[in-house]
């Protein structure tokens, strides 16, 4: 990224809360608090890394975003306009846009259409192109995503997994989206398939000015895909930073923990680094701690994180980070 | 153990526990010698006596091992009852201690839970105590990590390490995940296609890989240890469908180093270097690929 980068989204003290049933026949109705209270913006054509561990709101963040749910609070600034307050009217139309590609996509394909049929819905939804020019676009679109554009007859149980994904990777580009939110694209697939669709995914970026939303538990991928990355726990973010400031010197304890938990393909590597293991298990969001959501689990946990929520700081030009004592390594002999 | 899904991994480790759900399945050869029998050939009966006792399994979801109307208490003292011959209070103590030995917290409290009042980290915990309770020659872990979080499977891996140490037991682990193998395995198997591809010492699958399909694996995973270099640089094609393997080598679609003796010979397993064999009919090094 080079001069001063611009923001397509920004994203201000976002929150989206699910309500829980009630705890017993009078208790109170509580709620998980999914995802509670983002700031950050997205630049024009960066890929931006969300990553954290299952349950912590990767994937709500992302479809709050775009509003495929309706966050609880807080704005999402899209060319000028807040997302958050559209008509649905409104945000249908501007849908196109935003898009989104899934870790399922089975799951995200119909499965009695035809893949023509599928694509194609796309652009007829959008009123993008009709008749023959319909049929010679998903044509074009099953080429750019690495496909013989004669599989448009057949049905989305004859693919393998990343095949599928290909399709759905169509199926989201066949509106001329700005924005996609890619939650964990590949996390379903075989090893030897996902640098394809990681390529793949990088190609379009670069040759239609996508921006990315990643979303993944790999942190070894998203190093390699992403301009920044956001590191999430409990509904909240730890640390935002460059990919590379974030891998050479994560200033979060959490950061720091996830990154040395991460097994690396290289035996002498593997039997010479220091390993910091979390004791405990990952909070329930629907009761998180109090103060600092981590302290439960934090090796450097002081009284004062019990009690007061670390502000989300940038530390240092574009290094966010969420900690009373960010910088302070875990890694006590 | 490593391999893409469906290159039978599990199907190999059901096969070894005569787990293999026949119809449909059949296994259809071969022999598996463990302790000087050979496992094929035993009655139902005995096969139940190893299972679980000398050797035992671990599988990625918890509950597959786990009954989740029982309590742990009732799951653990059985199996050690049966296998170990202890009297009811020895066993609930030994339990007690083998859940403590796998880091679960008031334990001699815990040991009343039903399954789902644990965590999933907790649950896996419970079945690697459970897989060693008895002193298993072998444990049988299919992709033991592959559902928890990295920061628990950071966890368990580390607690598998020391365990199976201290307890001096085999270990056959199969994963997906070359970063697993790199930090917990002594040898490694490489399988592609319903066969093994390679086989050596961890360093050499690592540093010295001389099939085509493993020096391709290891060069398509992004690092979390490097710097993003360029593109990375990926095995095209799609695994074979077993059902339809073509004649020679299964890899032959997707291999760079394809030769005309590839297509109609099915290459066999041979010795390229010290414990080191390959199926392979060329002799490719990384170096080749760079
Ligand atoms: N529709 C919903 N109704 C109620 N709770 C929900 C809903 N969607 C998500 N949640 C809860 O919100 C929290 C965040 O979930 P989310 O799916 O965003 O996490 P994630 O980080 O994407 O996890 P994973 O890595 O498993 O995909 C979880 O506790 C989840 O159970
Ligand atoms: S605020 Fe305290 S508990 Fe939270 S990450 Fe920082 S040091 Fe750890
Ligand atoms: S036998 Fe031939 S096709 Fe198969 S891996 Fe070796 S070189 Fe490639
Ligand atoms: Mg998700």
């Amino acid at each position: 990224m080079t001069s001063a980068p611009e923001a397509l989204l920004s994203v201000r003290d976002l929150r989206t809360y699910f309500p829980t049933s009630r705890k017993g026949l009078f208790g109170p109705r509580g709620s998980v608090k999914a995802v509670d209270g983002l700031t950050f913006d997205v630049y024009r054509g960066e890929t931006l890394g969300l990553v954290g561990e299952s349950g912590c709101g990767k994937s709500t963040t992302g479809r709050a975003v775009i509003r495929l749910v309706r966050p609880t609070g807080g704005e999402v600034i899209y060319n000028g306009r807040d997302l958050t307050q559209l008509s649905d009217g409104e945000m249908r139309r501007l849908r196109q846009k935003l898009q989104i590609i899934f870790q399922d996509a089975y799951a995200s394909l119909s499965s009695r259409m035809r893949v023509g049929a599928i694509i194609g819905d796309a652009l007829a939804i959008h009123n993008l192109a009709s008749g023959r020019a319909r049929a010679a676009r998903v044509g074009e679109l099953l080429h750019i995503v690495g496909l013989d554009p004669s599989f448009a007859s057949r049905y989305p149980h004859e693919f393998s997994g990343g095949q599928r994904q290909r399709i759905g990777i169509a199926r989201a580009l066949a509106v001329n989206p700005d924005f996609i939110v890619c939650d964990e694209p590949i996390s379903a697939l075989d090893v030897s398939i996902r640098a394809q669709i990681i390529n793949l995914l990088e190609d379009l970026q670069r040759e239609l000015k996508l921006t990315y939303l990643f979303i993944a538990h790999d942190l070894a991928v998203v190093r390699h895909i992403c301009d920044r990355v956001a590191v999430m726990y409990l509904g909240k973010f730890m640390e935002l930073s460059a990919n590379q400031a974030l891998y050479a010197e994560p200033l979060h304890p959490y950061t720091q923990s996830l990154i040395s938990a991460v097994p690396v393909p290289d035996p002498d590597l593997e039997d010479s680094r220091q390993r910091i293991i979390l004791s405990g298990d990952v909070p329930s969001p629907v009761n998180p701690p109090s103060g600092c959501v981590f302290h439960t689990r934090c090796p450097i946990a002081r009284d004062q994180c019990k009690q007061e929520i670390p502000a989300w700081r940038e530390v240092k030009p574009g290094h966010w980070v969420a900690c009373h004592f960010a910088g302070e390594s875990i890694a006590r002999a | 153990m490593v391999g893409e899904s469906g290159c039978g991994k599990s199907a190999t480790a059901l096969s070894l526990m005569r787990l293999i759900p026949d119809p449909p399945g059949q296994i259809a050869g071969g022999s598996v010698e463990f302790g000087g029998r050979d496992l094929l050939k035993l009655s139902a009966r005995e096969m139940r006596s190893i299972r679980g006792g000398e050797l035992s399994m671990v599988f990625q979801d918890p509950m597959t091992s786990l009954n989740p109307m029982l309590r742990i208490r009732r799951q653990m003292t059985e199996a050690v009852q049966l296998h170990l011959g202890l009297s009811k209070s020895a066993a609930l103590e030994h339990s007690i201690n083998m859940l403590r030995l796998v880091g679960i917290p008031a334990a001699e409290r815990r040991i009343h839970d039903y399954p789902h009042q644990l965590s999933g980290g907790m649950r896996q915990r419970v079945v690697i105590a459970i897989a060693l309770s008895c002193h298993p020659k072998l444990v049988l872990a299919d992709e033991p990590t592959t559902a928890l979080d990295v920061t628990i499977q950071a966890q368990i891996l580390e607690l598998m390490r020391t365990t199976m140490r201290e307890q001096n037991t085999a270990v056959l682990l199969i994963t997906h995940d070359l970063g697993v193998v790199a930090g917990m395995c002594d040898r490694i198997i490489v399988m592609y296609a319903g066969t093994i591809v390679e086989e050596a010492s961890r360093r050499d699958i690592f540093y010295n890989p001389r099939h085509p399909y493993t020096i391709g694996l290891l060069r398509s995973v992004p690092r979390l240890d490097r710097v993003r270099s360029n593109r990375l640089p990926q095995i095209e094609g799609l695994p074979p469908d077993l059902a339809r393997l073509p004649k020679g080598c299964p890899f032959q679609a997707r291999c760079p180093y394809v030769t005309e003796i590839c297509r109609v010979d099915r290459p066999t397993l041979r010795s390229v270097g010290d414990r080191h064999a390959i199926a392979c009919h060329n002799n490719v090094t990384r170096e080749d690929a760079a």
